[in-house]
């Protein structure tokens, strides 16, 4: 199908992109690799549409004193290539692999991927296990949110309308730190059937789980088990996954005690 | 045309003005606009990958970047890259392997070979495969298009 009709603007500058998304029915272009499907599909038709492509100060990773910021427009084979990314955040590094397809991940941006709030994409369950901060642009100023307290629902954020994502903040993995990333999907590049972000620090461990509910969460009584039997069995407690077109939620669960199972003895 | 935004792209080499209406995906300003019909328009939902076209050096959806966001871009599609000869070895190891058949796939899967081949041209069987992961088949089972690109890779064809 085609968009229907909307305008278009592209501003030079944030303040004016702020101006712009404010107003009723505007929606922020950033890679536009879920938004264009979308409009294509008429699920929906927004009557202005603020391309935020030409903000550089959305752009770019960098990391200081220990945390890496990564700016909303970096796509995905930006953060692929980034020895930063690589040195720094390997779990970032490693489900960056599992999103979409190249011709997709050269156009799709962290930042997008965050607001959209897809339950069962990859960043949303990275953020939350390393208990990330995104920074929120609105003409009222900047606001900071915890990722326990960003992602509220099926495609829902903290967001409010008016407010801009501009980055988020992960502090840098330490050398005696581990992360474990794996996904389960019928084919390379789709979306997961069920994932696993995890993270381990001192002893404790933060299991973010992806595709397994209406948005990412952390399985908290799986990541207080002793040993790997009782937190996979404590994981019934933590995840009552929905049924999709092609698993049961016992599969979906079976499927996440699997994943739990192959990242246990990494972390 | 209330929406219409002038636009200046660069399309396989040659400087093209035009007013564009933003809801204009980048590939039917292609197909419809330039006659630039090798691009294929398959699921328009970034699922099938027919789109494939390469902006500035990279390859994106063509379905899923409107026309208007390639302002100020150099764009190339398959009549481009196939005139200058820089598919040439790709499309024929294809037409020896039996690569396709019904061709309706088959400008994309150039394109994404090609991309390929210039950031990892010692790629393995497996490599291919994930490269190629976007770009739906309905006719050849893809094995047949993993040999025409690991012959051209490997320094046969």
């Amino acid at each position: 199908m085609k968009a229907a009709p909307f305008a278009y603007a592209k501003p030079r500058a944030l303040a004016e992109a702020l101006d712009l998304a404010a107003r009723p029915d505007a929606k922020i272009l950033a890679g536009g690799q879920s938004l264009i499907p979308s409009l294509n599909m008429r699920l929906s038709s927004p009557a202005l549409l603020v391309d935020i492509n030409a903000l550089g100060e959305l752009k770019g990773i960098s990391l200081e004193r220990g945390v890496v910021r990564i700016g909303a427009l970096a796509t995905h084979a930006e953060i692929e290539k980034s020895q930063i990314i690589q040195e720094h955040l390997p779990l970032f590094a490693a489900a960056v692999r599992h999103i979409a397809h190249p011709a997709i991940r050269n156009r799709g941006t962290i930042g997008g991927s965050l607001a959209l709030a897809d339950p069962a994409a990859e960043y949303p369950a990275c953020v939350l296990a390393m208990e990330g901060v995104i920074f929120a642009r609105s003409s009222a100023g900047q606001r900071q949110i915890r990722a326990s307290d960003f992602f509220k629902g099926l495609f829902e954020t903290d967001l409010k309308p008016g407010e801009l994502l501009a980055a988020v903040e992960i502090t840098a993995q330490l050398k005696d730190e581990r992360s474990a990333f794996l996904e389960l999907a019928r084919r390379q590049g789709d979306y997961a059937t069920v994932g696993l972000a995890a993270f381990a620090t001192n002893g404790t461990k933060r299991l973010a789980y992806f595709g397994a509910a209406d948005r990412p969460v952390l399985a908290q009584n799986a990541a207080k088990a002793k040993d790997l039997d009782s937190a996979k069995a404590a994981l019934a407690k933590d995840l009552q996954p929905p049924a999709d077109l092609y698993h049961s939620s016992a599969t979906k669960l079976h499927l996440a005690q699997v994943l739990l199972e192959r990242a246990w003895n990494t972390l | 045309m209330e929406h219409a935004v002038e636009a200046t792209l660069t399309v396989n080499g040659t400087e093209v003005r035009r007013r564009i209406e933003p809801r204009q995906h980048l590939v039917d300003f292609l197909r419809e606009e330039l006659g630039l019909t090798g691009s294929h328009l398959g699921c328009e939902h970034g699922v099938c990958g027919a789109c494939t076209v390469r902006v500035n050096g990279e390859i994106v959806r063509g379905c899923l970047m409107l026309a208007v966001q390639a302002d100020g871009c150099k764009v190339d599609t398959i009549e481009g890259l196939s005139d200058s000869g820089e598919l040439a070895k790709l499309q024929l190891a294809f037409h020896k392997r039996n690569a396709l058949q019904c061709g309706f796939c088959t400008p994309a899967m150039l394109l994404a070979a090609r991309d390929l081949q210039l950031r990892n041209p010692r790629a393995s069987r497996e490599e291919i495969r994930e490269h190629l992961s976007g770009n739906y088949c309905r006719c050849t089972g893809y094995q047949s298009i993993v040999d025409a690109i690991e012959e051209v890779l490997h320094g046969q064809g």
